[in-house]
């Protein structure tokens, strides 16, 4: 199975603050160790939200806040995508990444669907809906 | 104080998982025999269910199985180099000779644990054990399977697992198999053994069908992951590249591939929206690695190649079926197979048409190769009803639907034989 694991943002990170050759030294190694057992499928970090933007939904209305947000602590600051046997072996992994702030922070370990798991929710009415959709993209691409 | 000794409990297996595959290897270099390290490792593993529920998980609990393994497996050493040295007196004083000097603990304390690992994967894949053994041996020591687990994706009873795991250890003691990654002129054939032994097992979970226990899908997942460590392991090896590049595009379609009610999705029928494009990256990752290590015509490499054609198509006809049957031109000098011939009568003719496809069927058909096998005579007819030999192409699909031992798949071919009858009867 496979998790997203977020690295939540932090006051320094959210100002755009990079890290010291120390941490990022302590991070490479945990990549390398996470590499090195088949673990990691990817991860990115991310720059502050003031470099984001939000798109709010309101019924058929869209509108656009820019960033920076404020709720620093709920902030994404860096994710990975990993696949591992179950949630614990996700949280031992994370129990063994170096702390990656100088501030008190926390790294959200989230379960990524899989295809199983939408059994219940895909009726057959929403999938001959999907299979209705697929056949019109085949004829849109054909023309 | 249940439900923490159960956290523990989970935590350890845990960790077991993460652990063992070094941990075994590690201790194999000191004993210098697999099934005595797995032994120390269970032991140490014993050890931590005994104390972490009251005294809680050490910090580096790697660190502390390890040390706690690394303690009796010394012990085993200096008994056996005693006995050793005793059998020596004997010896010595029955021929009166030099005595070997006892081995050099902390030079071999001292390597590397990727090595070691390394050293392991070879041992499990050795080719003095039956494939199925390789296999077992390769899940329980790398993978960290229990044999249970093993049991059920394999659809086994778990007793003939534990034999077989049991027998395999034995083997590899009593034929004195070297714990060492084999240099020089072995190394290529070893290595193969190696690769061959993880797609085998991400083939048995790919062949996994919807009703089936998720021990056995799981298996994909397994045999990606030790390809990958063993991808890191040996980075300047291209074919273990374009092993991974293979397992990670075709595991990319698994999503797509069975449809709602468990039934298989052919690839030109799939929806490629649904096809995993994290995985596809990787796979195109790996498959450049293999290339740029110059290993573009290796085996995997070129079925890589092959499967990355399709997944770079986002439609299927957008698919390069030339290169696709340059491919398996070369795949068919690499690895000549009637499968693989088979497959590049099909690349043939959809690339260049169905008459030249029809002649590379034709000349399996006269060497009488895949007798038995239902997809000659199912791509025969398909050919020839393209081709408008609607007559020969029924006899084709009946021939096809008496040897399949799939419902589903002959009252297809039955269909089909049935519908080119009515499209023969409109000429």
């Amino acid at each position: 199975m496979r998790f997203m694991v977020m690295v939540k943002a932090t006051k320094a990170s959210e100002a755009g603050e990079m890290p010291d050759e120390k941490l990022l030294t302590a991070m490479g190694k945990f990549n390398e160790q996470l590499v090195k057992a088949g673990v990691m499928l990817a991860g990115e970090g991310l720059h502050p939200t003031s470099k984001g933007a939000r798109v709010r939904f309101t019924g058929t209305q869209r509108t656009v806040v820019d960033g920076p947000f404020t709720e620093t602590k709920e902030l994404v600051a860096g994710f990975w995508l990993w696949q591992v046997k179950s949630k614990a072996e996700a949280i031992e992994w994370v129990k063994r990444c170096p702390n990656p702030h100088y501030e008190d922070s926390e790294i959200e370990i989230r379960q990524v669907f899989e295809a199983e798991d939408f059994g219940a929710e895909l009726t057959p009415e929403l999938r001959e809906q999907e299979a209705r959709l697929r056949e019109q993209s085949a004829k849109l691409r054909k023309t | 104080m249940v439900v923490a000794t159960t956290d523990t409990h989970r935590v350890i297996d845990t960790i077991w998982r993460i652990e063992s595959a070094q941990l075994i290897a590690g201790l194999a270099r000191i004993v210098r025999d697999v099934g005595r390290a797995e032994e120390l490792a269970q032991d140490a593993l014993v050890a931590a269910l005994e104390q972490w529920p009251a005294s809680g998980v050490p910090d580096n609990p790697g660190a502390w199985l390890m040390a706690t393994a690394k303690r009796r497996a010394i012990d085993d050493v200096r008994r056996n180099a005693m006995l050793e040295r005793k059998h020596e007196e004997l010896a010595r004083a029955v021929h009166s000779e030099q005595g070997a000097s006892e081995p050099d603990l902390d030079a071999a304390l001292d390597d590397e644990i990727g090595d070691d690992l390394l050293r392991l994967v070879f041992t499990a894949c050795h080719p003095v054990l039956a494939s199925e053994a390789r296999v077992a041996l390769t899940l329980r020591l790398l993978g960290g399977l229990t044999t249970d687990e093993i049991a059920r994706a394999f659809l086994a009873p778990e007793p003939t697992i534990a034999q077989r795991i049991v027998r395999a250890k034995r083997t590899l003691a009593d034929e004195h198999v070297p714990f060492e990654v084999p240099r020089g002129a072995g190394l290529a054939a070893r290595l193969s053994s190696v690769l061959d032994v993880l797609y085998l097992i991400f083939n048995e979970g790919y062949a996994a069908t919807a009703g089936d226990d998720w021990m056995r899908p799981a298996l994909c997942e397994d045999a990606l992951r030790l390809g990958r460590i063993v991808a890191e392991l040996m980075p300047g090896e291209p074919e273990v590249h374009g092993l991974v590049a293979l397992m990670e595009i075709q595991a990319s379609r698994s999503r797509a591939r069975v449809g709602p009610a468990g039934e298989p999705v052919l690839l030109f029928d799939q929806n490629r929206a649904r096809w995993d494009r994290v995985l596809i990256g990787r796979g195109l990752a790996a498959l450049e690695r293999a290339e740029r290590l110059g290993g573009a015509q290796g085996s995997f490499a070129l079925q890589a190649a092959i499967a990355a054609c399709h997944a770079r198509a986002r439609a299927p006809e957008e698919t390069d079926w030339p290169r696709i049957a340059a491919l398996y031109e070369a795949l068919a000098q690499v690895s000549p197979s009637p499968v693989v011939e088979l497959n590049r009568a099909v690349a043939f003719a959809m690339a260049f048409g169905p008459a030249v496809g029809l002649e590379i069927v034709d000349a399996l058909h006269a060497e009488n190769a895949l007798a038995d096998y239902h997809l000659l005579p199912s791509v025969r007819g398909d050919l020839l009803a393209k081709l408008g030999r609607f007559d020969e192409a029924r006899v084709e699909f009946e021939r096809a639907a008496s040897l399949t031992r799939n419902a589903r798949e002959r009252r297809l071919l039955l269909e089909r034989a049935e519908g080119r009858a009515r499209g023969s009867a409109k000429l």
